[in-house]
């Protein structure tokens, strides 16, 4: 007779599966949010309000509006730019050596904990 | 001051929405001219995703951006719009009934008798760069883009970027410049080879200086620098120069739009869902730009807008006329507009 834990089977086990993202805007404002295996990093962002994810062109790696700066220990495991994504960087300011346009990381289970930094200007 | 360009319609942005509007506009007998910002037709669609591909345009199962414009423009040649590309709007003013003026940032004035905004997310503006105090010295001694060459000769120049505008620049520039120096934020450039080879050969010569860095503060007075200061991986060292040229790429900015006495909601335009008219009777916004309730930001909802939108304009531009509406498969008459019967 448990009517309090109204937590359908599937959201309890999606959450659960669901690899975690902490994105620290500029402003010390965090976000711990879940994220769908398979979607990008910037639509994680987009889809829980993190405002300074601009993401002008949608994902097709051609704006430069969705830096983020790697946690240092979580770097190698996300990995460098390809290299068109690092000419793209060219566009982006204040980039450094773990910078990377958001929507260029793929979600996968090894991400689960991933913090990034969101800069306070993404040229617009 | 140049003579006033008389026409049915001004469409405000050639992006594939703007493009699909000559169209719709074409086969009703309504002339347009349209006015785009960037150097080029297709809007985001050439300057965001030339190369990407698009899936969602009914029965084109894949296209990219720049196949889209091409085929876009290929379906409007029939009606042969006029284009002004590079250029802003500036203004647009309601005269009279069924009357608007429209004028640019090159000074050309336009008279229509119906204006379409189809300017998508805004106008495409260069990226400002984040230093610290640079507004002041912006359109003085730090310049998004070069209108005249000659404003730079004898000048110490610093182009800052990595790409084709930020190499080119630096050649045409190099030669009447007093010092050039490029800087860019890694010693790669993506630019075209041939450019790039150039400019090292320029460096290696010592006839410029090339930096690695970024720019982090600037010197100067009322608008006038005096030097920058570059941050690179170990230092920061300063440059003297008279003249700073950013190139970062363009953003996506509002821009005029907001000054026109339309009415806005969250920097878009509402407008109602039989015309895509707004608030001023025979002004028309369609595309990205709208707003109502189930907007959907899709190229093909902006066609379907395109569509409606021409009924209406019908009426403004033909007012004594009754619009009997038409089938290409099927009509002559739309058919010898479009050149096949």
């Amino acid at each position: 007779m448990s009517d309090v834990q109204d937590v359908s089977p599937s959201t309890a086990a999606k959450s659960e599966t669901m690899p975690k993202i902490t994105f620290i805007e500029h402003d010390g404002t965090v976000h711990t949010v879940d994220a769908e295996i398979g979607s990008t990093v910037m639509e994680t962002a987009q889809r829980n309000n993190v405002s300074s994810i601009v993401a002008e062109c949608g994902g097709s790696c051609t704006c430069a509006t969705c830096l983020v700066h790697v946690d240092e220990k979580w770097f190698s495991v996300v990995g460098p730019p390809s290299t068109e994504e690092e000419d793209m960087l060219d566009f982006a300011f204040e980039v450094t050596p773990t910078s990377r346009l958001s929507c260029q990381i793929k979600v996968t289970e090894a991400l689960d904990g991933l913090i990034v930094r969101t800069p306070a200007y993404q040229g617009r | 001051m140049s003579e006033t360009i008389k026409t049915d319609v001004v469409i405000i942005g050639a992006g594939p929405v703007g493009l699909f509007a000559v169209f719709e506009l074409g086969l009703l007998d309504i002339k347009a001219h349209l006015i785009d910002i960037l150097d080029k037709v297709g809007g985001q669609c050439a300057e965001l995703y030339p190369e990407k591909p698009i899936y969602d345009i009914p029965g084109i199962p894949f296209i990219t951006g720049h196949g889209l414009t091409d085929a876009l423009m290929e379906q409007i040649k029939p009606f042969n719009p006029t284009f002004h590309l590079n250029e802003m709007v500036t203004t647009v003013e309601k005269i009279g009934e069924a009357a608007f003026r429209v004028t640019t940032d090159r000074s050309k004035v336009f008279e229509a008798k119906v204006v379409v905004i189809g300017a998508g997310g805004g106008s495409f503006q260069p990226k400002r760069p984040p230093i610290p105090g640079i507004e002041p010295y912006e359109n003085k001694s730090v310049h998004y883009a070069v209108r005249k060459m000659d404003a730079f000769r004898d000048k110490k120049l610093l182009i800052v970027g990595g790409g084709d505008s930020a190499l080119d620049w630096t050649l045409n520039l190099q030669p009447i410049a007093k010092r050039l120096t490029l800087v860019h934020r890694r010693d790669e450039f993506r630019g075209a080879p041939d450019s790039v080879n150039k400019m090292r050969a320029l460096v290696a010569s010592g006839a410029m200086d090339l930096k690695i860095g970024q720019v982090s503060a600037l010197e100067g007075a009322d608008g006038q620098l005096a030097a920058a200061s570059i941050k690179g991986k170990d230092a920061v060292e300063r440059v003297e120069c008279d003249a700073i040229l950013p190139f970062f790429g363009l953003t996506m900015k509002l821009g005029p739009v907001a000054d026109w006495g339309i009415k806005m909601e969250d920097e878009l335009i509402p407008v109602d869902t039989a015309a895509f008219e707004t608030n001023i009777p025979g002004l028309f916004a369609i595309g990205d730009i709208n707003t109502y309730p189930g907007k959907l930001k899709l190229i093909l909802s902006g066609f379907h807008e395109a569509a409606l939108m021409a009924q209406k304009a019908y009426h403004y531009v033909y007012p004594d006329k009754r619009l009997v509406f038409q089938y290409t498969t099927s009509s002559t008459s739309l058919q010898k507009k479009l050149g096949v019967a």
